[in-house]
């Protein structure tokens, strides 16, 4: 399946998902009863996020979910706060070597569950409506795996973060009633406004700039989702959005590729905290 | 890649390559050593060599060594672990060549003298592919249910074997066989659509040309609730 043909479906995007697997009964109960259980795994890392403070393997992060969640709201955007907020506590939970969700990696895996289970809690909407989306998200990804490896040593970050923003963005806009030509448009949108980001985290760990990053592309995922429901499409097709992308990838160097080597993780301070950890 | 590999795996952080892959990995070598390692060597390629302490690498390769799942709690304390459960372990890098750059040489060794070298990569998102063991190049994900079979290089191995895995009914994924030399020693890796029956299991180790016969379990769906690997693994002894 390309983004093209899904774009095309008539019905639900994430049933067109679902037709394409070419699944028995049984296992599309066992893939939505999988996807059940991620939700509930999702759920219960935000939760552990949001109420912990402890401190990740190296003390750099730890605390920001839980100390943005308990500030006062000064812009007047609760879900701007909330999608933030739970996208940095499965993160941090994943920096503490909690339990998660890959989604579609670790290092990005607060993107979705940010987006689309901030968006749901903020309109009071039921997790048994979440598990289609989650279906799309994962389609979504798989799509973007069939042209690149999902993995910020091949790719960059782009490919991880941009990833899962493509996915939330699908995700949240087949949740507020979008067709799947609007969700594979946001996906796109989410992609094509990535394309670049690379992979540099300190001293090699999962961490800085990996948790504010979920937070940031949470909303960004939210933000092409708004784009896409509003009937904004992306002028480049999606699938060669996908193509662009793959095609960044290859042309970043090693050292922009989670070796740690470059970018924020070769500053002054950068070096100096990956060489304090490595005693 | 199914689509719960991709919201998924449930598994400890911080990394679904560098952790969840990782373990994996070590997962499928413990699976091809059929029994518990007492000695575990690690030689790190790439962005592994490089990122491996900050991504828990070290730790998930000791805990897949263990027989850990990759959303096993005890991961955290894999290496506390394995000195109770008597398992030597030790680190290196080493440059692979041209492969992916999240790869690893595996090589467990049993108290008896038993080895087995398992060279791999992590995709990405924690998919794997295992691509050489014990020196030959072998191709498989860990995704289904894998025969291994050493054998002579001899008329119509890959054509009895074929026969025996299809009379049992089971359908073959992928097939990947090399040789070291014409008449030499071969590797046969066939990933199969689900586990092999005890009795064909046992007429294909006792085919005259059959060196060697492992059954490694689907690791993609290995959580720490234990029962999938244990039931996997009880066909794999001898």
């Amino acid at each position: 399946m390309t983004l093209d043909d899904l774009a095309k479906a008539t019905g639900r995007a994430s049933d067109a998902v679902i037709a394409d697997q070419g699944l028995d009964d049984a296992e599309r109960a066992a893939l939505l009863a999988g996807m059940r259980e991620r939700l509930r795994e999702m759920r219960d890392s935000i939760e552990r996020g949001l109420a912990s403070d402890a401190p990740s393997r190296t003390g750099m992060v730890g605390w920001n979910a839980k100390g943005l969640w308990q500030a006062e709201d000064l812009l007047g955007a609760p879900l701007l706060k909330r999608v933030q907020a739970y996208a940095m506590a499965v993160n941090e939970e994943n920096a503490r070597m909690g339990r998660i969700v890959a989604a579609p990696t670790a290092g990005s895996a607060g993107t979705v569950p940010g987006a689309l289970l901030g968006v749901a809690d903020h309109l009071g909407i039921d997790d048994d409506r979440l598990v289609a989306p989650l279906v799309l998200a994962a389609g979504i990804g798989e799509v973007i795996s069939q042209t690149m490896f999902i993995a910020g040593s091949t790719g960059g970050c782009q490919a991880e973060i941009g990833s899962s923003a493509a996915m939330a963005a699908a995700a949240v806009t087949e949740l507020l009633g979008g067709g799947a030509d609007a969700c594979v448009h946001a996906a796109a949108m989410a992609l094509m406004n990535t394309i670049g980001l690379v992979c540099d985290p300190v001293g090699g760990y999962v961490e800085v700039p990996c948790v504010s990053r979920n937070a940031f592309f949470a909303v960004h995922a939210v933000s092409s989702a708004q784009l896409a429901l509003a009937g904004l499409t992306s002028v480049i097709p999606p699938d060669e959005v996908i193509q662009a992308m793959a095609s960044v990838g290859r042309m970043l160097p090693p050292e922009l590729r989670e070796t740690g080597e470059g970018g924020i993780a070769d500053t002054p301070t950068g070096r100096r905290i990956a060489l304090e950890m490595a005693r | 890649m199914s689509l719960l590999d991709v919201i998924g795996p449930v598994m400890v952080g911080p990394s679904s390559s560098h952790t969840a892959g990782a373990c994996r990995l070590a997962l499928l070598a413990r699976a091809a050593l059929a029994r518990p390692p007492s000695e575990a060597r690690f030689d790190l390629h790439g962005s592994f060599a490089k990122t491996a302490r900050g991504h828990g690498t070290d730790l998930a390769l000791v805990a897949g060594a263990l027989g850990y799942a990759p959303d096993d709690p005890r991961i955290p304390d894999a290496f506390a672990h394995a000195e109770e459960a008597g398992l030597r372990t030790s680190f290196g890098t080493s440059d692979l060549g041209d492969v992916h750059p999240n790869s690893v040489r595996i090589t467990l060794g049993a108290e008896e003298g038993t080895t087995t070298t398992l060279t791999g990569s992590s995709l990405g998102g924690g998919i794997v592919r295992a691509f050489e063991l014990d020196g030959f190049r072998i191709e498989f994900g860990g995704g289904a249910p894998t025969l291994l079979i050493r054998h002579r290089d001899t008329l119509g191995v890959i054509a009895r074997v074929a026969r025996v895995i299809a009379d049992d009914e089971i359908n073959i994924a992928t097939l990947h066989c090399a040789r070291q030399r014409r008449g030499g020693e071969a590797m046969m890796s066939i990933e199969v659509d689900r586990a092999l029956s005890a009795p064909a299991f046992a007429y294909l180790e006792h085919l005259p040309y059959v060196l060697w016969l492992r059954h490694l379990p689907e690791v993609m769906s290995a959580t720490s609730d234990g029962a999938h690997i244990a039931a996997a693994t009880a066909r794999t002894d001898g």
